[in-house]
């Protein structure tokens, strides 16, 4: 067989990779923009810039300024990016698993299982020794998030994992039950919770970024981080698993470890998401999605972009959330359904005539 | 060489495959033929180690159980009978995906040749769920070509492992696939293929296993095993192979097709199954 230079084709081909590039600059952009949007504004009127001349001019800040910018709207950029790309990624790596553009975490358990562990936390928590209490403080709901997603997750994989083999149609199965047996479990413990309680679950549940400080930065992010550099090793393997199972094994990707880091990675990263920032709808659907319309499917280009868009969109919709109705705030969970809900439906109207996205 | 010695496979309690030995060459084209639900593909699933099986596969005599991933898919391709995509992804990055798997990843020409060589070169930049069923098919096969788009690397022979290859093909594009097929066993290649077309499996294969019933009752050069008898025991169907006067190449003719109970009193069908086919 001959093997025919043609570069002409290849130059074709590559258009998308380019537009994709591009699409990665603009968003870099984009995120730093936001990034000083954030810092920026917020409920105390505190100046940014007046700041920065102060540095500028070797002047020390004033008291208010350090606390406004340094000890609250710093680590809540920060946390409002490594949350937003935490979830923007783990919903790329699940369609990208599952082989379905509507698959999120929420399918691998975290969502149902980091609910319940925040729920019980909340409404149990008084019932513990008060030394478990005090060791804990304020990390207890973020704690219980974390380890009732995580476990959840190790649990479904437990389930559908025989001899070595993961089935993800079982594990997609055995979490619809799982979730379903999560919100009963939930329903008994809110039908249990008193009027404080109640309220507290609710704003739980709708997410904020308004308890970011520095220390959970510390605590989450390394978590975060070290999941979506992971994730970034999947590109490749979850572009084949669109092949299907047995024709990525053929091409040679090692089907079995991607999958296994897959659920891990996504279980880390929006566990700790989700723990810091409660539950946070919509970004690790339509970003991608977003994303795949734009620039195509392909999940090398697809993930980093993702962490950018995600991180970017969530620093967004937190700034709309404090500025709305400041001095009070908004929960980021309602900001970020109110936006992404009618863009998402926007864009499948749209699209309606397009195959399967 | 590919080997495969006493492979059994069951789904469930059903025995697919009974203790099937088999075996292909490189520079041939051995094609698996049989009826419907005779264990073709399975045996095909096998070799590829998609199934779990007793019994073992040995590719140039190592066991392909203990070959990691990558070392096989450097060796082998494998076109997949139905192929389902995920995202709509174009024609060119579903063929890019099979460079990533075998060895020819630095070469950028590969995957436009490769659709090139199955006559698909103005799709490019095409979705491949827009793509009729065919196309889809000669996509797939760009694919394969192009995760072992060298017949013969580092001295060794590379494997194309197809299921049904031409199944919803016209016949000018059956004959160009059989004959890229053809080309890659010329060149050192080996090919196995699971066959439907008794015709183009008689114009195109060297070697012919014919399979009943979950074994194989009849392996070898295709004009020994391309007979009356084995093939009207296979398929439970008396048919008649044939020459035509001008080529001299054998074919099957259905129109002298007629009940086995017809045929020489010896001739049963190997699966009872098939025995009341009319044809």
């Amino acid at each position: 067989m001959v093997a025919f230079p043609d570069s002409a084709i290849e130059t074709i081909g590559r258009d998308r990779d380019i537009v994709a590039r591009r699409t990665r600059l603009l968003l870099i952009t984009v995120l730093a923009a936001t990034c000083i949007f954030s810092l920026a504004f917020g409920a105390a009127g505190t100046s940014l810039w007046g700041a920065l001349y102060k540095l500028a001019n070797g002047q020390t800040l004033s008291d208010m300024e350090r606390i406004v910018l340094w000890d609250i709207r710093a680590p809540r950029t920060l946390m409002g990016a490594f949350v937003g790309a935490s979830l923007a990624v783990a919903g790329a790596v699940m369609q990208g698993l599952f082989r379905n553009p509507l698959a999120d975490p929420g399918l691998v358990g975290v969502g149902a299982g980091a609910g319940l562990g925040a729920i019980c936390a909340i409404v149990l928590g008084a019932l513990l020794p008060a030394a478990f209490i005090n060791l804990f403080g304020n990390w207890l709901v973020s704690a219980a998030a974390f380890l009732g997603g995580w476990g959840s997750t190790l649990l479904l994989y437990r389930v559908a994992t025989r001899s070595g083999r993961t089935s993800v149609a079982t594990m997609l199965l055995a979490g619809i039950a799982l979730g379903a047996l999560a919100g009963a479990l939930s329903g008994l413990l809110v039908y249990m919770a008193d009027d404080r309680q109640l309220r507290d679950l609710t704003f739980w549940g709708l997410g904020s970024l308004a308890g970011a400080t520095w220390a959970k930065l510390f605590v989450a992010v390394p978590l975060i981080l070290l999941s979506i550099c992971a994730a970034g090793f999947l590109g490749r393997g979850l572009n084949a698993m669109a092949l299907g199972e047995a024709t990525a094994h053929h091409i040679g990707i090692p089907v079995q470890r991607l999958k296994t880091v897959a659920v891990m990675t996504v279980a880390a990263s929006t566990g700790a998401a989700v723990a810091v920032a409660g539950g946070i709808g919509f970004v690790g659907i339509v970003v991608p999605h977003l994303l795949r319309l734009a620039t195509g499917p392909d999940h090398r280009m697809l993930l980093p972009n993702a962490a950018l868009l995600g991180a970017s969109l969530l620093i967004g919709a937190d700034v709309i959330a404090r500025v709305v109705i400041a001095p009070a705030e908004l929960p980021i969970g309602i900001v970020t359904a109110v936006l992404g809900a009618p863009v998402f439906l926007w864009i499948l109207l749209r699209r309606r005539g397009l195959v399967d996205l | 060489m590919l080997r495969a010695e006493s492979i059994k496979v069951a789904f469930g309690r059903k025995l697919v495959l009974r203790s099937v030995d088999f075996a292909a060459a490189p520079g041939h084209l051995t094609a698996i033929v049989g009826p419907n639900g005779s264990g073709k593909t399975t045996l095909l699933r096998a070799l590829t180690g998609e199934v779990g099986h007793s019994g073992t596969v040995t590719l140039d005599g190592s066991d392909i159980a203990r070959m990691k991933g990558w070392e096989l898919a450097a060796r082998r391709a494998v076109l997949p009978q139905s192929a389902v995509l995920a995202f709509p992804f174009t024609v060119i990055e579903v063929v890019r995906m099979g460079l990533s798997g075998g060895t020819s990843g630095g070469d950028k020409s590969v995957p436009g040749a490769a659709l090139r060589r199955v006559g698909m070169t103005g799709y490019t930049d095409r979705l491949y769920q827009e793509l009729s069923g065919g196309e889809q098919q000669r996509v797939q096969l760009a694919r394969v070509l192009a995760q072992v788009w060298h017949p013969v690397w580092q001295g060794r022979a590379r494997w194309l492992l197809l299921d049904e290859p031409v199944a919803s093909l016209d016949i000018a594009h059956q004959l160009l696939v059989m004959g890229i097929a053809r080309d890659f066993a010329n060149s050192g290649g080996g090919v196995v293929a699971v066959m439907h077309d008794l015709n183009l499996t008689a114009m195109f294969a060297d070697a012919v296993a014919v399979m009943a019933d979950g074994q194989i009752i009849a392996q070898g050069p295709m004009a020994q095993v391309m007979t009356d008898d084995t093939l009207s025991r296979a398929y439970g169907c008396g048919l008649r192979v044939g020459l035509p006067p001008a080529a001299g190449s054998t074919f099957v003719l259905p129109h002298t097709a007629r009940p086995i109970h017809e045929m020489k009193p010896e001739f049963t069908a190997v699966d009872p199954a098939h025995s009341g086919t009319p044809c």
